[in-house]
């Protein structure tokens, strides 16, 4: 038995039967990183001591009792935006190379209640801004498909981790498409839940109201399956919804979308879309129908809007919540400057990257006197024509089917020199962001260069049973995810 | 949209940001192109529109105003550059005020 190749459940049902011990998932994922790690560059730091000292403790404290929680003994990558007490927590970035917190992100205290091992923190675009993980300080990931391509990103090391079994699952922050953008290119599963499904406290802040951590997993099951211990109400995140949680994984259990409708927006099938994607995801929407869904061409009319809308209201609260790094409570301190204004302007030039920087201009620009009004208060109104789109489209359908990306992995260097070509890039998955909606990624596919392909499922807020249950019957007609990527 | 690079420097100073030349001639470019982009959203009709700032269903929140357990002293300031006796160390601000 390959340890590394199974999924996070059968892993579960495996360590809940005591066929394997925690100690025994440690030190095959230890192998597992030490072969394909060196290629892949998929974490920014690695605990594996640690999680063998966590694991013998829990497989000690189990002797005879196995009733385990869900995410007992399982070995996850988280990213390294999310905060995990006395392990290195940096955002890819400079600024905070040496910051270990003093605190879990509640996602953490809540795997850490349950007993799960963490193996590393994963690589991303410096604080999760970008496409590709281009803009991280420690280095781009590689796409485990081809280590030419980039993963993805900004989730970039969680979702190449997952696809080189690096990690039975792992955690990603989606901002714009930040989880399922790098879960498209790299062939698995990345799911942003609704705004307000799971907490935030602990993750470090990009833009507050559309921030959201999500599960990034190999099928569909395991991420209902880690949904489901992630999620819920906490009084530290004001925005969190005081919303029951479900039985994700009972969700599944239907296998036919009999009574599904499901709309397919005309505007995501426009311009600019790969042919190849475009014929893979149709095949997918294809699939949906012979299991019973009933597919129906919608309208999200403001569509062309959602790109600048984004790039207005996501630079603007980044560029408030990015205020913080001052060289004062934590992180990078220039050295030998001449006053306080010299101390911030240093520290901020040397702790922040070019991306970075250019996000927190553009956010500073928009918020400045004089350009409020037509540029930030502008974008926060067309978020909501965008918003009362998905809210019409609701109305009439119950899930909205398209494509994550206009094109499979892209190779390094292609668009990192044209930010706006990179920002353009996220046309189809901002939406959700704004509107708030849950989308998961599921994989649909290969190009003909045998790159993955996904397609995007979006649901009502705080439905992700119907996303999940729909993506599963997909998944399970189908055998994409028995395909792994030869890592050379 | 053109943005000098006159306006460049009076963003990165209200953004507390240190540029050199090359990133001021890059962001006058960069910023000019994605904010000609940006405006097109004029052509979308917002009149009467109320703005969304967060999710529907939010509201403020309130909790007792209790003494809680909060972090110890020490694990706060260890990530600090300068920090002695549990306070955080900055340079003089009376005296090096200047005007911005």
């Amino acid at each position: 038995m390959s340890i590394h190749k199974l999924s996070l459940y059968e892993l579960h049902e495996k360590f809940a039967a005591g066929e394997v011990t925690a100690v025994e998932i440690v030190r095959a994922y230890g192998l597992r990183m030490s072969q394909v790690e060196p290629k892949v560059k998929a974490y920014i730091t690695q605990v594996k001591d640690t999680a063998i000292a966590q694991a013998s403790a829990l497989d000690a404290s189990l002797k005879g009792w196995r009733k385990t929680l869900p995410m007992m003994g399982m070995p996850l990558a988280i990213k390294d935006n999310i905060c995990t007490e006395g392990v290195l927590t940096t955002c890819a970035s400079r600024m905070l190379g040496n910051f270990v917190p003093p605190y879990d992100a509640t996602v953490i205290a809540k795997l850490r209640a349950q007993g799960y091992l963490l193996l590393g923190k994963t690589n991303l675009d410096e604080f999760a801004m970008g496409s590709s993980t281009e803009n991280s300080a420690v280095g781009p990931s590689r796409n485990p498909w081809s280590l030419q391509c980039v993963p993805g990103g900004s989730s970039g090391g969680s979702a190449a981790a997952v696809a080189a079994d690096e990690c039975a699952a792992a955690l990603g922050s989606d901002t714009g498409g930040s989880i399922r953008q790098p879960a498209a290119f790299c062939g698995v599963v990345g799911l942003k839940p609704t705004y307000g499904r799971v907490s935030r406290y602990g993750l470090i802040a990009f833009a507050s109201s559309l921030d959201q951590i999500g599960p990034i997993t190999k099928d569909v099951r395991d991420a209902a399956f880690l949904l489901g211990t992630i999620a819920g109400h906490d009084p530290l995140d004001s925005t969190s919804a005081d919303v029951p949680v479900p039985d994700y994984l009972k969700a599944l259990k239907k296998r036919d979308l009999k009574k599904l409708k499901i709309g397919v927006p005309v505007e995501f099938f426009a311009e600019g879309l790969d042919h190849e994607v475009e014929q893979v995801v149709r095949a997918a929407i294809q699939q949906l129908k012979e299991l019973g869904g009933e597919i129906k061409e919608i309208q999200l009319p403001q569509t062309s809007a959602a790109v600048a809308t984004y790039y207005v209201i996501a630079t603007a609260e980044a560029s408030s919540n990015l205020a913080r790094y001052d060289g004062v409570k934590f992180g990078l301190r220039a050295k030998e400057t001449k006053g306080l204004l010299e101390l911030y302007m240093k520290t901020r030039q040397e702790g922040f990257g070019p991306e970075v920087k250019r996000r927190i201009m553009l956010g500073t620009y928009v918020l400045s006197a004089g350009y409020y009004d037509a540029y930030y208060g502008k974008a926060q109104a067309v978020r909501t024509l965008i918003r009362q789109d998905f809210e019409a489209a609701f109305q009439d359908v119950d899930l909205i089917a398209t494509p994550v990306t206009p094109t499979p992995a892209f190779k390094f260097g292609a668009k990192a020199d044209d930010p706006l070509q990179m920002y353009l890039s996220d046309i189809f998955t901002i939406s959700a962001n704004l509107a708030g909606v849950s989308a998961i990624s599921v994989p649909c596919g290969f190009s003909q260069a045998g790159l993955p392909i996904g397609f995007q499922l979006i649901g009502r807020p705080f439905e992700e049973e119907t996303l999940l249950r729909a993506a599963h019957a997909y998944e399970q007609s189908t055998q994409w995810r028995a395909k792994k990527p030869t890592i050379r | 949209m053109e943005i000098t690079q006159q306006e460049v420097e009076k963003v990165a100073k209200l953004a507390r940001l240190a540029l050199t030349d090359i990133e001021k001639a890059a962001f006058a470019k960069q910023l000019s192109q994605i904010l000609t982009h940006v405006e097109t959203l004029k052509q979308y009709d917002t009149t009467g529109v109320v703005p969304t700032a967060t999710m529907p269903g939010q509201m403020n929140v309130f909790r007792p105003d209790m003494v809680r357990p909060s972090l110890p002293v020490d694990s706060v300031v260890a990530n600090a550059p300068e920090s002695v006796d549990g306070f955080f160390v900055v340079p003089k601000i009376i005296e090096d005020r200047q005007p911005l």
